[in-house]
This record gives C-alpha cells, structure tokens and sequence, in this order.
C-alpha cells in the first residue's frame, strides 16, 4: 500500500470484476504492444516524508542566501505573514477555475476584488482576472493593440523597456508577424520628439509601449505621449512597477488606454523568477477586446449578490481560434496573494513603504556618491532604482558584495542597477556602502 | 458558513485610519518624493486591521469547493490530491529568497532541482530536453508550437503553417496555433471517438507540403486511447510535419507508454495536472514543454526566467515522493477508477461509446431524455448533494457531455457513494425532475444571471457605485 492509493487487494478485485478485467494491465490491452512501457522508470526510488526533506534541505544549504539590493523587475518586499498563510487555506488552494459560480464565491469574490484594487492602482477603468507575468502581459497588450486597430502590424517600444521584457515581446511578435520599432532614448528617457517622427513616417503602428520606472529606474515624464499615440489612432501601452504607483502618477492619468506589468512588487517573494502574477487594466471601451478571464458581479435567483466569470465570448474554450488570446489557466492563487497584500497595507500603508523604498535608495545613491568611486550614469529622477558606473573592476566589487552576503544590484553593460525596497534598513545599506567603498 | 458581515467587499469593510501593516520610521533623511512625479489621488484601497482581513478571506474560502473538500471529478482537469509536503517543501526560504537575477555559484541548490527535475520528466515522457519557461498548459502549447515554427523556418520550410487538430480538441489548442500565428485544419473523429485515419490521410494527400503539425492529445478527450497513433505519426513525419501531444491527458500513461514512444517530437505537461501541484483556483500552475534530440536549440523565449519554480518544486516532490516503485502504478488505478464508475452508471446514463476509456470518460447526459432534465441541472444538482460537477457540455461531440475523471487517489467508498448520488439524482429526474432543475438548493448562492453580467459589465468596485448613483 502506498499513502496515496486507497485501493486495498480486495477494492482491486471488486473493481476490476465491475469492469470486466482480470488484472489492471488489461485495462490497457487495445494499446499496441510496440509502444508500450515495460520495465522501471530510470527515477530514484521512493523516498518517505523525512527523506524528501532531507532531499531539499540539501539542495537549499546549496543556494547563498543574500541581502538583496537587486531589482530588474524582480523586487525584495516584506510579505506580511497573513498572506501565505491564507494563501494555504486549502479551499482556495486546491480549487480548479470557478466555473461552478454557485461553490467557487470565494475565488470569483477575491477576483472581483483583484480587479477592483489593479484598476485603482493603475488609474484605468477596468481589469481582467490575471496574466501569467508582467512580461508576457506585455505580450498579450501588444497583441491586443494590434487586434483592436484595423490594417495595423507596428508597435513602438521604448528604449527603456527592460530587456527581459523586450525579449519576450520579439518572440511573441515573431511568430504573430508583428514588426517592433524601437524608440531610442535621449539622456536615459525616452525621446519624445523621436517617437513623434516615427509616428508621422511610419504607417500602421498599433500601438505604443513604454515603461515606468524605466531599465534605468528612471522615472521619466510621458507629457505629450497619449496625444502624439491617439493622433494617430494608436493605442498607448504603459507597463509599470505596481507597487511605485502607489505614488506615482498613474497611467490612467498619462493617458494611458491599456496598463500592464507584474504584480511581483506586492509582497511576493522572489523565488528565483515565479510563480508571480501579470496584471492587466485598460479603458472600458476596450473591454471585450481584453484577453484572459473577467469576472463580474451579477445576482442570483435568490436575489442575492453574486459574481461570475463573465464576457466569455472572448475566450479560447468558446471561441477556440478566433479568441482574443489561447490563455487558460492564469495565475489566480497570486492574485489573491496580491489582493490580501493590498487589503492589509491599505491607502496608507502602499504609500510609506513606497516613500520608503525611495528614501532608502536616495540614501544608498548618496552614500555610494560620496565614496567617489561611483557616479549616476543619467541625470535624471529615479524612484527606488539607479545606475551607476563603478571606476573600478566591476566584476570584482560584485564578488566582493556576495563574499560578504549582498547581492550588490544587478550588472550589464557596465553599470550597476541597485534597488532598494521598504525591508532594507539603515545598518545593510551602511554595511553595503563600507564594501563599495572599499 | 457565510458570517454577513465578513463575507462583503473588503472595500465594505473599510474605515479610515485603520492599518494591518507595520513599517518602520524613516531613518534615511529628508528624501520626499517630489510633487511633479506624484498621482494627483491616492488609490481608493481599504483601510483594514489584521483580523478583520483574516477573517474576511477566511470567511470567502468557506464559499469555495477544493480537493480537500470533497470528490471533484471534474474531467480533463485531472484534480488529484495535492499534497501537503509538496507545500512545506516549496515554502523554504533557501528557495524563495533567491532573486532571478542571482549568480549561478549562488543558486546551485535550484539549479540542481530543475536539472534532475529534468531528467525525470525526460525519463518518465521518453524525450531528450525540457524548457520550464512556459507558466501553464497553453503557454506550453504555443511554446511547442513556437519551437516547431521555428524548426521548419531554420530550414527554410516557410510554407508549413497550418496544424492538425481533432475536432474533439480543446479549445487551448487552436487558440494557442492562432498565436502561434499558424492556421487551423480540423480532422473528423470517427463513430467511436477516435480520429478518423481516412479524413487525416486526405488532409495530408492535398496539403502536405503546408503542414507544419498535428497535435493531439492520447488518450484522446473522450478518455479513448487512439491505438492508430503509430501510423498517424508515421504519416505526419512522411509528409515533413512534426507530432505534438498535449500533456492534458498524460496522467493515465504513467507506468503504460510514453509520449515519445508513441511517435510524438514536442509535447507540454501540465504539472498541476499529472505532477500533483494545485490548481489555485485557477494557476498558477506550469506547463513545461519537452521535445525530441536537435529540437531544444529551438525553444523559444517565452518568460524571463525560470518559469513558475515555486510550481517545480512541488513538482519535484511529488516525484520523489512516489519514486520509480509508485509512480507506474498512477496510470493503471487512476484507469480503474475511471472505467469503475463507467461500468456502474451506464444503465442510466448515455454512454456514446462502450468500451474501455483510459483515465476519463464522457456521458452524453440522462438515458432517460423524457424528463427533459439536463447535464447542467444534473451537475448543479450534484453541487447540492457535496460534489463537484464534473466537465460539462465539452467535448462539443455531444449535445449533453458529461465528462468524468475520478484520478487515482479515490477510494471505492468515495466511487461508491458517488455512484450511489448518481443514481438518485438520475431517479429523481423522473420522480421529481423540478426539484433537480432548479437545483442548487444548498450552497451559498443559487444559479446566476450570466445574462445580466455580460449585457451590463460591472466588474470594479467603483463601476458597482457608479452604477449605483
């Protein structure tokens, strides 16, 4: 016997008498002989609770743990211990898509919730159910642009974006023969007066992606934007770092018809890249032109409030090749995780742990300045994110950081990208800064 | 139990001033975010202590049906039990405070994991390579599907843009190819479920030269396992096409056969299908995609990172757990189990096709039809009696599907007693089919107005007060 298997020998043979076979390989006896599995799988052998344990706790004391000053999309937050810890309710945890609205409330009410909370922080009317990741929420926006204009094959995307991002807009844009022209950028921003002659040369653009904080963590000032897109009947796309407009201006109030990105910087741990959470907001007029799930608030025939996945005429198990996206299942569980991170900080709470974070980072920059090893490569604003240029070995400084625990940023071309988030206190970015400078 | 006042919006149960944070002072200076780059308002979120939060989502889980609930039978979604060391295991902080990002001298512990994870799931699907970009089962879908565009472009194969589907597919699948950017060609299934080798035969005879793939899944999605797959994959290759599986049904071919013994070159797994992960009521779950030797250098960028890791664990745990010795016997019981309840429910319900089924199977509603009771009120009216419904109205092949999947992990008992509720809910179709029509009686909402939700959108709270005004 084994502990997930109830059947016992007499459960077997009832069973298989029911069925009408001798023994359970019968079962199987209309599958030609040539392809079928004989022998053992070539996997370790059954190891008991302890010894699965034992299993991870070693491979765990092989990976360093490290005082993270990294970002690049992936952000080191406190997680208020209330979240995983409903998260594991076991009624939310082992639930499929709540088709059965009358036994799903819980799920189709922490949804609406979701949504309700991502239109909010967005500053845009709508929001769908969830996206897979803030990258690939990218991808489905780009897609959506080009499906909502008519004769349109283009989109523009800053310069700024972050690569990652980039990256899994190329290969999207590969297959659905989407051309991406990219918006170069003048002293770290994107270049506005650039952006405004390819949209007066270029026919066919969908759309227009920018990103706030950008690559750089610059926060950059897309006055003029939505106009320049909506001039020429492009959509304009804004992919943001959500836990940053708690404070920052919105893309509801840049102009922004759609607004994407990754959910990571509520209070979800990092866990070497997922699982995370994609959201995704735009203007009402777009609705029925959104991808992925919708849920909505309507009544029962007890005349009582209720909610259900609704809008489903766009979706792939209706309307199979010609849905507005093949998405299926998404990242639900995340998405309350996000939702109970916001319902614990609240107005407030988003606001000082983003005050927070800048103020650290402003600190850290500062202090890095005054060693005079490090400068800002960009003169411009940033929020909890910069780059700097080391006068030193790089390499070498990065090796010394992990030597003494830190993660010290993230490299490329060059430069160091350091983040600072609410968890960091004063004593690590002091202690950071002592290493840097020495 | 719905407790009235916990059970509204969190946004009802709002009041200023309240907080369920704590955070530390500002000891970094004066550093104000300028006027020039702030919102103008802030986002209009609750304003909540700790428990009243707890409570409120504690009270909303109530309103849920999960695995550790009750039988779920629901077909092609595979809810087999998920659990709880998998949780523990994922839940470790050597792994959850790695960022992407982190060099790979300081993550060997993960690298390792996703390595043997690897090699097991190359083991267990007799393919060479897995990429784990891919966040779930349709994202695995367009993975394979971008990998095999990109194999026929290398070879400057450009005209194999169109991909075979059974009609009997899933609704991912020819979705997934229009991504994909691929056209869609259907073949026929024959009486008993099963492709129609003639129909795919003369799609392949006038557009061979255009065909890029034929995907499948095997067992099919009426449960049926389609035993020309040999030749089918023989005719695909012949014509320059490549064979994917869709994973969705692999969970009966554990200790049976392999997806690329049956002749397949790229398949997806869903691993919170076969691999034991949960649902979460909707993701996250993780669709890594396999394929044969030479394809990997095509796999396509899909996620940044390392896919859904937290999801790998888990994964991986489950493979330990069951090792060589359990995990052959998954394929067999979870068969079992399936062709169990057939076999005792046949005598009153339609079953279209006789036979052995694999993991699932489909009823085409009542056999009784005079009662003019339906599977949509059959399913609602399991709801009452503390079931899940099974898949309803899909497989399209019938008017009145009625798609059961038990997995592995029930006991007779829960088969037996489910049985039992089957049968009473198909006696009193005829002896009091109202009652079983306007069912759900007992759970905490009854059947809901779709038709209001879609005419008139509300789904923000603010478009709730709006509209209220």
């Amino acid at each position: 016997m084994y502990k997930y298997f109830p059947h016992t020998e007499d459960d077997l043979q009832v069973m298989m008498e029911r069925v009408g076979v001798k023994n359970l390989d019968e079962l199987y006896a209309q599958i030609p002989e040539s392809i079928r599995f004989r022998g053992d799988y070539q996997i370790p052998s059954a190891l008991t609770e302890e010894g699965v344990r034992q299993m991870f706790a070693t491979l765990g004391s092989q990976n360093k743990q490290l005082t993270c000053f990294a970002g690049y999309g992936v952000y080191d937050h406190t997680t208020p211990s209330v979240i995983p810890s409903l998260l594991q309710r076991s009624e939310f945890l082992t639930s499929y898509t709540p088709y059965q609205a009358e036994i799903s409330q819980g799920t189709l009410h922490y949804i609406f919730e979701y949504q309700s909370m991502m239109a909010e922080m967005t500053g845009l009317d709508i929001s769908n159910a969830s996206m897979y990741d803030g990258t690939t929420a990218a991808a489905e926006a780009m897609m959506m642009a080009v499906a909502a204009g008519k004769k349109v094959n283009k989109v523009l995307v800053s310069g700024g974006l972050n690569p990652k991002t980039r990256e899994v807009l190329d290969t999207y844009a590969l297959h659905q023969g989407i051309e991406l022209v990219t918006i170069p950028l003048k002293d770290g921003v994107t270049d506005l007066a650039a952006l405004t002659s390819q949209l007066s040369t270029l026919d066919g653009v969908a759309g227009v992606m920018v990103q706030q904080p950008n690559v750089y963590g610059i926060v950059e000032d897309f006055t003029g934007f939505a106009e320049a897109c909506h001039e020429k009947k492009a959509l304009f796309i804004m992919s943001s770092v959500i836990a940053d407009l708690a404070v920052l201006k919105t893309p509801g109030e840049w102009g922004a018809d759609i607004a994407v990105g990754d959910g990571q910087s509520l209070g979800i741990p990092m866990q070497f890249g997922g699982p995370y959470v994609g959201y995704m907001c735009c203007t009402e007029k777009l609705i029925r032109k959104m991808p992925g799930r919708i849920v909505g608030m309507t009544k029962d025939n007890r005349d009582q409030r209720a909610f259900v996945l609704t809008l489903q005429a766009r979706e792939q198990h209706i309307r199979r090749q010609k849905a507005t996206s093949n998405i299926c299942s998404n990242q639900s569980l995340m998405a309350l995780w996000v939702t109970v991170y916001l319902s614990l900080m609240g107005k407030q709470g988003v606001k000082e742990a983003a005050q927070l974070s800048y103020a650290g980072a402003h600190y850290l920059c500062d202090e890095l300045l005054k060693t005079g090893r490090f400068h800002l490569i960009y003169d411009q604003p940033f929020f909890n994110e910069f780059y700097v240029k080391y006068d030193g070995d790089v390499d070498a400084l990065y090796q010394r950081f992990i030597d003494a625990g830190f993660l010290g940023g993230v490299k490329f071309d060059g430069g160091i990208l350091f983040a600072v988030t609410e968890k960091r206190n004063k004593v690590e970015i002091d202690n950071l800064v002592k290493i840097a400078a020495l | 139990m719905n407790n009235r006042l916990y059970g509204k919006l969190i946004f009802e149960l709002s009041k200023e001033g309240r907080v369920g944070y704590s955070l530390p002072g500002n000891f970094f200076g004066e550093y104000d975010i300028p006027a020039s780059m702030r919102r103008a308002e802030d986002a209009k979120l609750p304003e909540c202590d700790e428990l009243t939060v707890v409570r409120h989502y504690t009270n909303l889980s109530n309103n849920n049906f999960g695995v550790d609930t009750g039988f779920y039978p629901l077909g092609s979604c595979t809810m087999k039990y998920n659990p709880k060391i998998n949780e523990e295991m994922a839940s470790l902080p050597q792994f959850q405070n790695l960022h992407p990002e982190q060099p790979a001298d300081t993550t060997e512990g993960a690298r390792t994991l996703v390595s043997k994870l690897e090699r097991s799931l190359c083991e267990l699907t007799g393919l060479a390579h897995f990429t784990f970009k891919p966040y779930a089962g349709a994202h695995g879908e367009l993975t394979g599907l971008m990998t095999i565009d990109n194999y026929h472009r290398s070879r400057g194969d450009m005209a194999r843009k169109k991909v075979i589907v059974p009609d009997s597919a899933h609704g991912t699948n020819p979705a997934s190819a229009a991504v994909c950017g691929l056209e869609i060609i259907e073949v026929k299934s024959l009486a008993d479920g099963t492709v129609d080798y003639d129909d795919l035969k003369r799609i392949v005879e006038e557009q061979g030269s255009e065909i890029a793939a034929m995907m499948m899944t095997n067992p099919n999605t009426l449960g049926l396992f389609e035993t020309r797959i040999p030749e089918i994959a023989a005719l695909i290759h012949d014509c320059g096409g490549l064979m994917y599986y869709d994973g969705a049904n692999l969970n009966p071919m554990l200790g049976v056969c392999r997806p690329g013994d049956m002749g397949f070159d790229v398949m997806h797994i869903n691993l919170h299908k076969t691999f034991s992960t949960p649902h979460g009521g909707g993701g996250p779950g993780a669709g890594p995609v396999g394929v044969r030797e030479g394809l990997q250098e095509f796999f396509p960028v899909v996620s940044p990172y390392n896919g859904n890791f937290g999801v790998m664990m888990r994964a991986y745990a489950y493979i330990l757990s069951l090792g060589s010795e359990y995990v052959k016997e998954v394929g067999p019981l979870a068969t079992l189990n399936a062709n169990y309840i057939k076999e005792s429910l046949k005598d009153v319900y339609e079953l279209p096709i006789e036979g052995l089924c694999c993991h699932e199977f489909v009823f085409d509603g009542l056999k009784d039809k005079s009662t003019g009771v339906t599977t949509m009120d059959v399913a609602k009216r399991l709801l009452d009696y503390g079931y899940h419904a099974p898949t309803i109205y899909f497989p399209l092949l019938f008017h009145e599907s009625l798609m059961i999947e038990p997995t592995e992990n029930e006991s007779k008992e829960t088969l037996d007693e489910f049985i039992a509720v089957m049968r009473q809910i198909a006696e009193e179709a005829k002896t009091n089919p109202d009652e079983v029509k306007s069912a759900p009686h007992n759970t905490p909402i009854g059947r809901v107005d779709d038709v209001l939700a879609a005419k008139h959108p509300i789904v923000t709270y603010q478009q709730m007060l709006n509209d209220q005004d």
